[in-house]
């Protein structure tokens, strides 16, 4: 029998990270990262203007990936160039700041997969963090929302997009637990948006005929699920050749709709068609393949296999380097992150990190807007239970992630607007009715969980009468105007006219909110070192730094006020007391002024009660004297000692630090100290009273232990701490004469 | 880094612009005139919010422009391809997946579509053709 494990093993089993699966590294299978004893040797051969080898396979053996890269992928012009520079010195011009963006692109043209592969390969993380952000195509770095929820309720989606858009997304992805639920999606989705920020791209991921429809008649802007594999099986397995996928995305093109690839490590091993080469390899060729059927980006990193590449050792550097990749090929990147990798908030934050620092086209490839639960592509790597982390996380970094905070006033306004404007919509267009409740509760909801029970067959009648009736982005132009809505109708169509200039069909185009077009062609990037490419322009930094928690010492001191109670008058000058039992409670100099309560909650006037009945349990008597000179601890506890008859005082901070002191120890000695303020409890302040009376007395105190506590106690606490401290400060006069405090109300 | 100092092109950049002065939809209007005010008089349908080739084409000479000879192509091909009813154009997608047509099949689509003044798109099908047969990819 196997012995139990010790407990600290126990321990460590139990926490979340052992939810998450680890294999052993297997080539065999494709479950290796970045290298693989399959993978060819780096090859190129043309002969007479022709590609006779791409790695190391003859033309005749070109299967149709092979055949498509090599007759339109490849730049030859470059080729011999780039295939004879070592993979070292490769991979040094991808972080020389000196070497620009341009010239890595016009290198990159001419190498194949293989040799791509083995260049990435040899970038350590931080060299990938100096990579992307040196290749990314936009200058300016944005972000991809999910918006979707479970019951694919038309006015929750409303509500949901125009927070997204409020929050900053400039893409909103939608797509269905119902597949015939689609075309209701994608207008709510429209409608919503519109009310949260001019010119967010929408998405309906589903089957790909019904999402170009859906594009076709202007509902949605932009695609992305066009899958690519890397082996000819599993392309052939997911219905699709090489020639299909490139008519598609002229398809797409041709109705004015931007249009990205979608691929990724894992999917060939999840398949079992990796064929034993590596993720990264496998990957390389699909993002040849997307640059040769002309596809202005790529949607990669994992995607849905994310959490295999995960699996395996160095996996976070194999999706990195996918995005990556796809930069260096000259197209768009939409960088992954959209599917939980792990269980651990650890790990999934360390997958997240390097490419919101180095910054992307598009941070994810769908951040869920949403919670978890209504994520129906699957919970994303981050979700709604993580948009305030993500914001701290930009505003520690200063750096943008493309998101900025709402505030609630204004989320609730444009969550009411968009819920109202698509229940009139539906009504006008005899599409479905909803109730007044129906609206409040999407407003209020944080999830789908909070409406209730809804009528989903109401859902799927709209939708079917959206398809059957043709209705297009005119028809709900002419609904918005019609019900009032006549600002987003114009913005609406503002949007669609905007679209019809074709500019957002070049590498990386996004919209700004002033419907101008970022993009490859008119905001590239020109990082070459410190001092150089994307900063945020100072409005913007702003936003970044703002977040709805901050608070200054203005904020802290109307919060104290709000606690203020008509307690602790002065009631004359602050004496030494004569008996043997007498002890002085020192309070620090904005106590009963501009601070009434402590970190733990408590009140300042609760804690003096506390210590006031502990000095009489043990027959002493308690008076409390604030010390306008000091803000010092140490000093008030001490100084409070020497004015009482027993030579014992009581230290009070309105923070809630406390100590006994005795009149002929050094300021810094003391007897008993209370120091992690915001857990100390009425008992311990009661208990802290009683001690100070056995000093007194002359007998044994019953020592204090802090209680248990796991908290980020400092991280919780230190800003107030600081204002507190300020208010103190603030206060102080030095060589100020002691005060004595009314004990009225407090015994 | 020697090897690549002097011949540094920088590409160039375009201001930032949502103009959509002289564009014209598929149907011929001028974009301009694309207002709520003219869906309200039943001015705009769909056409209207279809793109024109030549703002296709024009695109396609700023990929170029800007290092992407295949997204110029695809562009080019989607040029084509605005002359083609949706159902169509979903239709040869649908040929075009594995196993649903012939070689003979695909090389006379791409004579027809030739024919109707869509050569890129042609020249795509007839190498599908001759790949297909090739990798067994055909019906």
């Amino acid at each position: 029998m196997t012995p139990q494990p010790v407990g600290r093993i126990r321990f460590m089993d139990r926490q979340r990270v052992n939810l998450d699966g680890f294999a052993v590294e297997n080539p065999e299978l494709g479950l290796t990262a970045l290298r693989s004893p399959h993978d060819p040797e780096p090859s190129l051969v043309v002969t007479g203007g022709r590609v006779t080898e791409l790695d190391g396979v003859p033309e005749a053996d070109f299967d149709s990936i092979d055949t498509y890269i090599a007759r339109h992928g490849l730049d030859l012009s470059v080729a011999a160039e780039a295939m004879a520079l070592t993979d070292v010195a490769f991979a040094r011009l991808l972080v020389d700041p000196a070497v620009p963006r341009h010239e890595i692109i016009r290198l990159s043209a001419g190498a194949t997969p293989a040799k791509l592969t083995r260049v990435l390969a040899l970038l350590r993380p931080p060299e990938l963090v100096m990579a992307m952000t040196k290749l990314r195509a936009r200058r300016t770095p944005s972000n991809q929302a999910h918006v979707t929820n479970r019951l694919d309720d038309p006015l929750l989606l409303a509500a949901d997009s125009a927070t997204a858009a409020a929050f900053g997304f400039r893409e909103v992805e939608t797509t269905v637990p119902v597949l015939g639920d689609a075309p209701s999606n994608a207008v709510a989705c429209l409608i919503g948006a519109a009310f949260g920020a001019d010119g967010v791209l929408i998405q309906c991921s589903v089957e790909e005929a019904l999402e170009l429809e859906l594009g076709m008649r202007g509902l949605t802007s932009y695609a992305e699920t066009v899958s690519l594999y890397g082996t000819e099986q599993v392309f052939t397995d997911g219905d699709d050749t090489p020639w299909s996928k490139a008519f598609l995305t002229s398809a797409y093109a041709s109705r004015g709709m931007k249009m990205r690839v979608s691929s990724g490590a894992g999917a060939e091993v999840l398949m079992a068609g990796a064929e034993g080469r590596s993720m990264l390899y496998l990957e390389a060729r699909c993002v040849a393949l997307a640059r040769a059927i002309g596809a202005q980006g790529v949607q990669n990193g994992g995607i849905d296999g994310a959490s295999v590449a995960a699996s395996v050792p160095g996996g976070l550097r194999e999706l990195m380097s996918e995005n990556v990749m796809a930069m260096m090929r000259n197209l768009e990147s939409c960088s992954g992150n959209d599917a939980l990798m792990s269980e651990s908030d650890m790990r999934r934050t360390s997958r997240t990190l390097p490419i919101a620092l180095a910054g992307s086209d598009f941070v994810f490839s769908g951040f869920g807007s949403i919670q978890r639960y209504d994520n129906m592509f699957g919970p994303s790597n981050f979700n709604a239970e993580d948009i305030d982390d993500f914001l701290a996380m930009q505003r520690d970094w200063g750096i943008d992630g493309g998101l900025r905070t709402v505030d609630s006033s204004r989320l609730a306004e444009v969550r009411r607007d968009a819920a109202e404007a698509c229940r009139a919509v539906y009504a006008h267009l005899g599409l479905a009715d909803f109730t007044d409740e129906h609206v409040e509760l999407a407003v209020d909801a944080a999830g789908s969980k909070d409406l209730g029970e809804t009528d989903t067959l109401a859902v799927l009648a709209a939708a079917q009468a959206i398809r059957q009736r043709g209705l297009t982005v005119v028809d709900i132009v002419a609904a918005l105007d019609e019900c009032g809505y006549s600002h987003e109708a114009e913005r609406t169509m503002a949007f669609a006219r905007a679209r019809l200039s074709g500019d957002y069909l070049q590498t990386s185009a996004i919209f700004d909110e002033q419907l101008g077009v970022l993009s490859l062609v008119t905001d590239p990037n020109d990082y070459a070192g410190p001092g150089t490419g994307y900063e945020p322009a100072p409005s913007r930094q702003a936003e970044i730094d703002a977040i709805r928690q901050a608070r200054g010492v203005a904020d802290l001191r109307a919060e104290q006020a709000r606690f203020a109670v008509p307690l602790l008058a002065a009631c004359g000058p602050g004496r030494p007391g004569q008996g043997p039992r007498d002890v002085v409670i020192g309070v620090s100099p904005a106590v009963g002024r501009d601070v009434w309560r402590c970190l733990s909650g408590l009140a300042v006037t609760d804690v003096l009660r506390e210590m006031l009945a502990g000095l009489e349990e043990e027959g002493c008597t308690g008076r409390v004297v604030r010390f306008g000179d000091s803000v010092d601890l140490g000093r008030i506890g001490l100084a409070a000692a020497r004015l009482a008859g027993s030579g014992i005082g009581i230290g009070l901070q309105g923070k809630g630090t406390a100590l006994i002191h005795r009149r002929d120890l050094a300021p810094l000695a003391n007897l008993e100290l209370y120091s992690v303020a915001p857990s100390v409890t009425p008992s311990l302040y009661r208990l802290l009273g009683a001690n100070a009376a056995r000093h007194a007395k002359g007998g044994t105190p019953d020592p204090a232990r802090n209680p248990y506590s796991d908290e980020a106690i400092e991280a919780r606490y230190h800003t107030t701490v600081i204002a507190l401290m300020e208010l103190e400060r603030r206060r102080m006069i030095p060589g100020a004469p002691p005060e004595e405090l009314s004990l009225e109300g407090l015994t | 880094m020697s090897h690549c100092r002097g011949r540094l092109r920088r590409p160039p950049v375009t201001a930032v612009s949502s103009v959509t002065d002289g564009i014209r939809a598929l149907s011929g209007k001028p974009v301009d005139g694309l207002t709520v005010e003219a869906v309200r008089t039943g001015e705009v349908g769909v056409t209207d919010l279809r793109i024109h080739p030549e703002t296709l084409e024009r695109q396609a000479m700023v990929a170029e422009r800007h290092g992407n000879a295949q997204l110029a192509e695809n562009l080019r091909r989607a040029a084509e391809l605005t002359r083609l009813p949706d159902d169509e154009v979903l239709a040869i997608y649908e040929a075009l997946r594995p196993g649903r047509s012939t070689p003979a099949q695909l090389t006379e689509l791409a004579a027809s579509l030739d024919g109707r003044g869509l050569p890129r798109c042609a020249a795509l099908l007839t190498e599908a053709a001759d790949v297909y047969a090739r990798r067994g990819l055909s019906a």
